[in-house]
């Protein structure tokens, strides 16, 4: 087909101050908000009411147990055993479980379970298929600096594209804004699971993160109006900021003592002020290695974190910085040359990045890697291996597990197989780590969102209807 | 940007895979082997002897000067031929169909680009860089030969398969041209006023106006026949396809384009490999009663209205119905990932031995070269390769790499930069 890649590959940064562990399950207190507590009422105004709260609800499913499976949790070696999915929770993983009455017994003989996978930069729902003009939702590329926009603004539930992740084992993603500008906006982290709207998919309790992008794209993007160069583009990134920070003492002061007119709301900088405070993670598009060094001081001078840089082409040119800077790593397993900043691209980046003893993270940014996030994953981890590096499978389970789950704050209720964890799991046919492995079942929060087995459990969207190929997850 | 083609080139030059100035003779031994022009053989050998494949099988005699190679354990295999690609021209992965700007946004990696619509006259040979970095990483994936095409327009131009090895793209050629390409898809709807029957309708027209070209030529030097839909020397370059000497590379997705291209093949005759296919399975009898090869990406089962009904057991589908099926995506990690595509495919349905066959005996045959390349047969060209294990799984690599009976180096850019990095700080 023609669709060609999209112009939106981009790479977020984070803010290394976290907010709190999320609430396990049901719905928690959107996050990044500015006042103590939602409020409502007529004397209320806007800044002190909910900011578009998730509506997520937890939906039931019977307890199910899968027996004699590899289990591969993400937190320790695999084991031969059970694992009991009950209430939305993972309840326990062992050699031999019982089943609680009602549950669905699945024999797991020569299966593999992992945790669901969790893709830290993708464009499903923003930049929607099929692709056309009136869907191509990603980039607000009228501006530099757009931290006012919210990706979750833009998403659209109905995406085809969402069943073939799903059955391709996602249960989490973060969308992103795309790459076109220096600070393209904020993310939106969501259950892959059906839903009309973008508010059932929310993640609760997950805070926000904030697009930001270095190098080739904004320069290009804003070539004739400027930033033109990379300096220019740095040059744009500290002016927001130093706004930001006067924004930021402003209503701060105000808030102490809640005198007079509050100050204007700004929403660009509203944004760029939670970046400040920490409660809003800095998801950073960025491929050279020099030019994340430079975005790591930046970060120092205003006193954020970056928690992820994405891409990351050149990561393993620089992974000592960043696992200093405490910064993760989001790249594709051996994505090279579609431009001047991808050059340098080799198969063993996540593998050096991980010995370096930085996160990495296998992402897609792709609605075709999305569906094959695991064999991503062990591409690199064989790369590695191959190449010397060691990397267990542990870890290459991580990088698309618990690492991104980190990444996105979620990591205390999402990412590992582990008693009081969401049951977002997946049963796969075979190793995940072979080519010719599938998944047979993906549990989303206890939620079986697809069995291969059961045309019933394959999400169609409204768009699939009565002009899409049958069978999802083909 | 010059200057570090430049140095880039230099750096290569000691990598680059370069023939032996005398022949050797290698016996592959106790590997399994797969010849695709048969069933597996178990504890057999392969022997090469000037550049050619010699023998084949559990009993071979190995002459005493032989270099022997231990197979055992090990996985040997056709060459891989990909045929869906710009391998060669510009100095990054360049695959076709990258026009985005973001893409071209690298300088000199879009040599397969020409003005104007229809470019039937124009052949991307000339612009193959036989030092393009590419090309020693797609030899990292066992990939020996490719297809390099030209990238955009109703009639894009003559592409050329070339080896995957040669100090100068002469010494690369296999075949030049090896096909027409052309596209009957979204892409092409521009070309057609902006519909894709315009676009059919201008494409049926350059055929019927080179027919009219051949058959009138004395006519047409004397003024006496109107205007041609295409200058002569575009005409003329479409005689050979006319003749059903040289293939018309049609990419179509839907179901529509798919009919169109088979219709138009009948009418005039024409030799037609289909390109894209995302609906294919849909009238996947057709194509085969047409015994129309279908090139597929294995990725590709993201809905547009280019396709909306594609899916991932599309060659699955095609295969069962007797459809010649091809594999040949492009992968953004670049030629290298061909055998993956293929297992994808298996994973989605098609027989192990098909995806092997698709990636080596049938593109070979369907662009004209099977009696050079994609099977282990004796006298076929020694494009070789030995794979650790399956090599369709991410575990396995491909470990020797013969193109012409010479061993490859596989080394590339990318194994520099990873040797230069693997302790920080690097030590420059």
């Amino acid at each position: 087909m023609t669709r060609p890649f999209t112009s939106h590959r981009a790479a977020l940064a984070l803010l290394p101050l976290l907010v709190a562990g999320c609430a396990a399950g049901g719905v928690g207190t959107p996050a990044g908000i500015t006042s103590p507590a939602p409020a409502t009422g007529a004397n209320t105004q806007s800044w002190e009411r909910a900011q578009y709260p998730s509506t997520y609800r937890r939906r039931p499913n019977p307890p199910v147990l899968i027996t004699n499976a590899t289990i591969m949790t993400a937190a320790g070696p695999e084991q031969r055993g059970s694992i009991l999915l009950q209430d939305g929770r993972i309840v326990a993983i062992g050699p031999t479980l019982a089943a609680p009455a009602g549950a669905s017994v699945i024999d797991g003989t020569g299966k593999f379970v992992t945790p669901g996978l969790i893709d830290d930069h993708s464009h499903l729902g923003v930049y929607a298929a099929p692709g056309t003009f009136g869907e191509n939702d990603g980039n607000e590329a009228t501006n530099p600096v757009t931290a006012e926009v919210w990706a979750e603004h833009s998403f659209w539930p109905q995406d085809p594209q969402i069943p073939l992740a799903i059955a391709g084992g996602i249960t989490t993603i973060q969308v992103l804004p795309g790459s076109a500008n220096l600070i393209g906006g904020r993310s939106a982290v969501v259950r892959l699971i059906p839903a009309r709207t973008v508010q059932e998919m929310k993640f609760p309790g997950a805070p926000y993160g904030l697009k930001m992008a270095c190098g080739e794209n904004p320069k290009r993007v804003y070539q004739n109006r400027g930033p033109s160069t990379r300096m220019g583009n740095m040059a744009g990134y500290r002016a927001a900021y130093i706004s930001a920070e006067e924004y930021r003492r402003k209503w701060d002061t105000w808030l102490k003592g809640r005198k007079g007119d509050p100050p204007a709301r700004d929403l660009k900088l509203e944004t760029l002020a939670d970046v400040l405070r920490g409660k809003i993670l800095v998801h950073n598009h960025c491929y050279r290695g020099d030019e994340m060094a430079q975005m790591l001081d930046l970060a120092t001078e205003f006193g954020f974190k970056i928690r992820s840089f994405h891409h990351v082409v050149e990561g393993y040119k620089v992974a000592d910085l960043l696992a200093r800077a405490g910064t993760a790593a989001s790249v594709w397993a051996d994505w090279w040359g579609f431009k001047m900043e991808s050059f340098d691209g080799i198969p063993e980046n996540a593998a050096l990045i991980q010995q370096a003893g930085a996160r990495a993270i296998i992402h897609s940014d792709s609605p075709e890697g999305i569906q094959r996030l695991n064999q991503e994953a062990a591409k690199a981890m064989y790369s590695g291996n191959r190449a010397g590096i060691p990397v267990t499978r542990e870890q290459a389970l991580r990088w698309i597990t618990a690492n991104p789950a980190w990444a996105l704050g979620i990591d205390s209720v999402t990412g590992t197989l582990e008693p009081g964890k969401a049951a977002d799991v997946v049963l796969w046919s075979g190793d995940p780590f072979s080519i010719y492995s599938r998944a047979e079942q993906v549990y989303n929060d206890g939620w079986l969102v697809f069995d291969r087995n059961d045309p019933a459990r394959q999400l169609k969207t409204d768009f699939n209807l009565g002009q899409m190929a049958p069978g999802v997850g083909r | 940007m010059s200057a570090m083609i430049r140095c880039g080139a230099a750096v290569l030059l000691g990598l680059i895979g370069t023939r032996p100035l005398t022949a050797q003779t290698i016996a592959i031994t106790n590997a399994t082997v797969y010849p695709v022009s048969g069933p597996k053989l178990d504890g057999a050998t392969v022997l090469i002897r000037d550049g050619r494949i010699a023998a084949v099988g559990r009993v071979v005699s190995i002459p005493a000067q032989a270099r022997r190679i231990d197979g055992t354990g090990k996985v040997v295999t056709p060459g891989l031929v990909h045929v869906q690609g710009a391998l060669g021209l510009g100095v990054g992965r360049a695959l076709a169909e990258e026009t985005d700007e973001e893409y071209t946004a690298i300088g000199g990696t879009t040599d397969g680009e020409h003005e104007g619509d229809v470019s039937a006259a124009f052949n991307v040979l000339a612009a193959i860089d036989p030092n393009a970095v590419a090309i020693p990483v797609a030899r990292m994936g066992g990939v020996t030969s490719a297809l390099t095409m030209p990238t955009s327009g109703l009639i894009a131009g003559q592409a050329v398969l070339i080896h995957l090895t040669g100090q100068h793209s002469a010494d690369m050629v296999l075949l030049t041209p090896a096909a027409m390409v052309a596209d009957l898809g979204d892409g092409s709807r521009s070309a057609g006023g902006g519909s894709r029957a315009g676009a059919l309708a201008r494409l049926r027209a350059l055929f019927a106006d080179a027919a009219i070209l051949r058959r009138r030529r004395a006519d047409y030097d004397q003024n006496r026949i109107g205007q041609l839909s295409a200058p002569a020397d575009q005409l003329e370059a479409l005689y050979p396809v006319l003749d059903g000497r040289l293939p018309l590379y049609v990419n179509a997705n839907r179901q529509s384009d798919i009919e169109n291209a088979l219709a138009l093949a009948a009418d005039f005759r024409l030799r037609l490999i289909l390109r894209g296919g995302a609906e294919a399975w849909r009238v996947a009898g057709q194509i085969a009663r047409a015994g129309a090869p279908v090139v597929l990406d294995t990725r590709d089962n993201i809905p547009s209205f280019d396709g909306l009904q594609a899916r991932s057991d599309n060659a699955a589908l095609l295969r069962e119905a007797g459809v010649t099926v091809i594999l040949a995506g492009q992968d953004p990690g670049g030629q290298m990932n061909l055998r993956f595509e293929a297992g994808h495919a298996v994973r989605n349905g098609l027989k192990w031995d098909d995806a092997l066959a698709a990636i080596t005996v049938a593109p070979a045959r369907a662009f004209g070269l099977a009696d050079r390349l994609g099977t282990l047969e004796p006298g076929k060209v020694a494009d070789i390769v030995v794979w650790s294990g399956d090599p369709f799984e991410f575990s396995t690599a491909a470990e020797l790499v013969f193109i012409d009976g010479a061993e490859m180096s596989l080394k590339s850019r990318m194994t520099e930069l990873r040797d230069r990095y693997k302790t920080l700080p690097p030590s420059y």
